[in-house]
């Protein structure tokens, strides 16, 4: 066995990238309204033009992060284990075997709900080894979770 | 104990009821807190009328009196068959019965109050559960050991369960060395180093140190517990090999015996501390999987982490860690060079190995700590790369096992050697787990080789009734009496 290839990969829907810019927009625009505002009213009108344009230059920066790590997430189901890579600064890669896995979880949030996502996440015995995929479309995520379950039952036993 | 009659058979039927001296033991564990409550009353009572604190500490005395005797009045308990039945409760009732086909370990636990009248607590482990099911506090301390025989009978053959008592010790702790241990430790030494320091600053300042040290009493307090703690709970430490783990007992006021079984082990652990290495001293810690916990909040197998040696020779450790582990040891390599860079203070330590059972790496700054993991434990394997890491080439990977603290990681590795080992490690696991289950079909007497069809067998380990069998495997869910549960095969051989 040996590492798999890129094209193997599965990863998050795009969904995800728009639902992250959606709120990276929405703070960007609050926090730069809000620091406009107060430096307008204290120091006036250059100090004011200067915070909003500081506060816009920040928020693009972490989109160019935040893009990253949305196209950092990866997921890959093996024969016996699933994989899930994740991290730009902390690159993580989790192998962990569906025999292993004690239950399957999916959530979705209010923000996700309206992007149309959901998140699965994997429990297993050891509080480490936890692993998640965010960002998945909601049928993909009922997929996942319905074959994870499948191959943990089927590898562990069958009750 | 060195109790060599014949094991006796099961008891009369009818209901018993624990020694009647159960509710003055009981009442003996508040003792600390009822003093402690005394000597702060009586120092309040000097600054005010204290006599109300007094009559207050006398009711508690009296309610827990009362509690402790109505509870020992509805507490009863008999065999039904093969099962061992507990009642208690007055409002609640509480009934229990414990399958004797189940019980995995009966241990004996003497509180010093009850030492002094002769009774001792019974508490009782079923297999697949980490904490205590069953409790009989107190019984005659004759009557405990019996009982104890016949418990560990119906799960065992006789002669284990008689063999348990006087199996082969497997390692001891003398009292110097235990005392040594403890003064060794870094509590004792801020705890002498504050004193000392005190008496110094006394000699100059004696405003400040007076000052100081009433700052600090309550600390240097809690300090000598633990040191207390240490030395009584350890004192007499002595592990015996059994049948379905090893038996340790141990306690100066209170003293335990308490099994670590074999096949619930999850990783052992032996640490080095600085001030111990001169002696060539070092302790031996297990963590053991309890109940498998699927609860909701996803928290996981319950792990204990037991003290399987608190002090002893790296002989004394390596005799108990070949019993545990079995086989030799798996060669360790050191990470590259260059992890000097990313690790400073601990790259003197750092070196990890595995074979086909286990995995083995040592950490540590200034305590050297080596992590041995079975491998058919494992529940994900992982390779974290963090931003110190990238530029060097480097990659940990860790194999974590059930619980929150233990894993074996191999740190600061070669980029190209840690992905290799994600592979590796992952399909030796994998291999392990399935290799610790052996088929059924050496029982059922076709002996052809070829692989029975998947469903509920007797367990080969006759800790349950049934266990299930699925494509050329053992799995960790069994059956008793119709109710499922989950244990992992164990490994004892």
């Amino acid at each position: 066995m040996t590492l798999p290839d890129e094209q193997t990969w599965l990863r998050p829907s795009p969904g995800l990238w728009r639902m992250r810019r959606a709120e990276l927009v929405t703070v960007t625009v609050v926090l730069a309204a809000f620091f406009g505002l107060v430096f307008l009213a204290a120091l006036g009108p250059a100090a004011g033009g200067i915070s909003l344009a500081v506060v816009i230059v920040l928020g693009a920066g972490s989109s160019w992060f935040v893009r990253r790590r949305y196209r950092a997430w990866r997921y890959q189901e093996r024969h016996e284990d699933l994989l899930v890579a994740r991290g730009v600064m902390v690159r993580r890669l989790s192998v962990v075997p569906y025999g292993r896995m004690q239950f399957v979880e999916v959530t979705a949030g209010p923000v996700e709900r309206l992007f149309h996502l959901s998140t699965v996440k994997l429990h297993t015995a050891a509080a480490a080894s936890d692993a998640r995929i965010p960002g998945l479309e909601t049928p993909e995520a009922a997929r996942l979770r319905d074959r994870l379950t499948e191959l943990g039952e089927s590898m562990a036993a069958g009750m | 104990m060195t109790d060599d009659r014949p094991v006796p058979a099961l008891p009369h039927d009818g209901w018993r009821r624990l020694h009647p001296f159960s509710p003055v033991a009981r009442i003996g564990r508040l003792v600390p807190a009822l003093v402690f409550l005394f000597l702060v009353s009586t120092v309040h009572s000097k600054a005010e009328n204290g006599r109300a604190e007094t009559d207050y500490l006398i009711v508690i005395t009296l309610v827990s009196a009362v509690y402790g005797y109505v509870h020992w009045m509805v507490t009863r308990w008999r065999f039904e068959g093969d099962t061992l039945r507990i009642e208690t409760g007055l409002i609640r009732k509480d009934s229990r019965r414990l399958p004797l086909a189940r019980i995995q370990a009966v241990d004996i636990v003497r509180p010093l109050l009850a030492r002094m009248l002769g009774v001792s607590e019974l508490r009782i482990r079923l297999a697949g559960s980490g904490s205590t099911d069953g409790k009989l506090a107190y019984l005659a301390e004759a009557e405990a050991a019996e009982l104890r025989l016949v418990l560990l009978a119906g799960h065992h053959d006789t002669e284990a369960a008689v063999s348990s008592n006087t199996g082969l010790p497997m390692a001891s702790v003398t009292t110097g060395r235990l005392l040594g241990s403890v003064l060794l430790s870094l509590v004792t030494i801020v705890l002498v180093g504050t004193v000392a320091t005190l008496a110094v600053l006394d000699q100059f300042e004696p405003r400040t140190a007076a000052a100081a040290a009433g700052f600090l009493a309550v600390y240097m307090l809690s300090f000598a517990g633990v040191v207390w703690r240490r030395l009584s709970g350890q004192y007499g430490f002595i592990a015996v090999e059994g049948p379905e783990g090893v038996r340790i007992s141990r306690g100066l006021l209170q003293t335990i015996s308490e099994t670590v079984p074999y096949g619930r082990i999850q990783a052992v652990r032996q640490v080095e501390p600085l001030l111990w290495r001169p002696f060539g001293w070092c302790r031996l810690e297990v963590d053991i999987a309890g109940a498998t916990a699927r609860n909701q909040r996803g928290e996981g197998t319950s792990v204990v982490r037991k003290a399987l040696l608190p002090v002893g020779s790296q002989q004394d450790a390596w005799h108990l860690l070949a019993r545990l582990l079995g086989g030799p040891d798996p060669v360790r390599t050191r990470p590259p060079w260059r992890a000097r860079f990313k690790a400073p203070l601990s790259f003197h330590f750092l070196s990890a190995g595995h074979d086909g059972a286990h995995a083995v790496c040592v950490t540590g700054r200034l305590n050297r700590a080596t992590t041995w993991v079975p491998l058919e434990k494992s529940q994900s394997i992982r390779r974290v790369q963090g931003p110190a890491q990238r530029p060097l080439g480097l990659a940990t990977v860790h194999v974590d096992v059930a619980g929150k603290r233990a894993r074996a990681e191999f740190r600061d590795r070669e980029v190209q050697e840690a992905d290799r080992l994600v592979e590796e490690l992952s399909e030796l696991s994998r291999l392990a787990r399935l290799q610790h289950r052996p088929p059924p079909a050496a029982s059922n007497g076709n002996g052809h080789g070829d692989v029975p069809p998947s469903g509920w067998y007797p367990d080969p380990s006759g800790r349950h009734e049934r266990r299930y069998w699925h494509e050329g495997q053992w799995t960790e869910h069994v059956a008793n009496g119709g109710r499922r549960s989950s244990e992992a095969v164990t490994t004892t051989s």
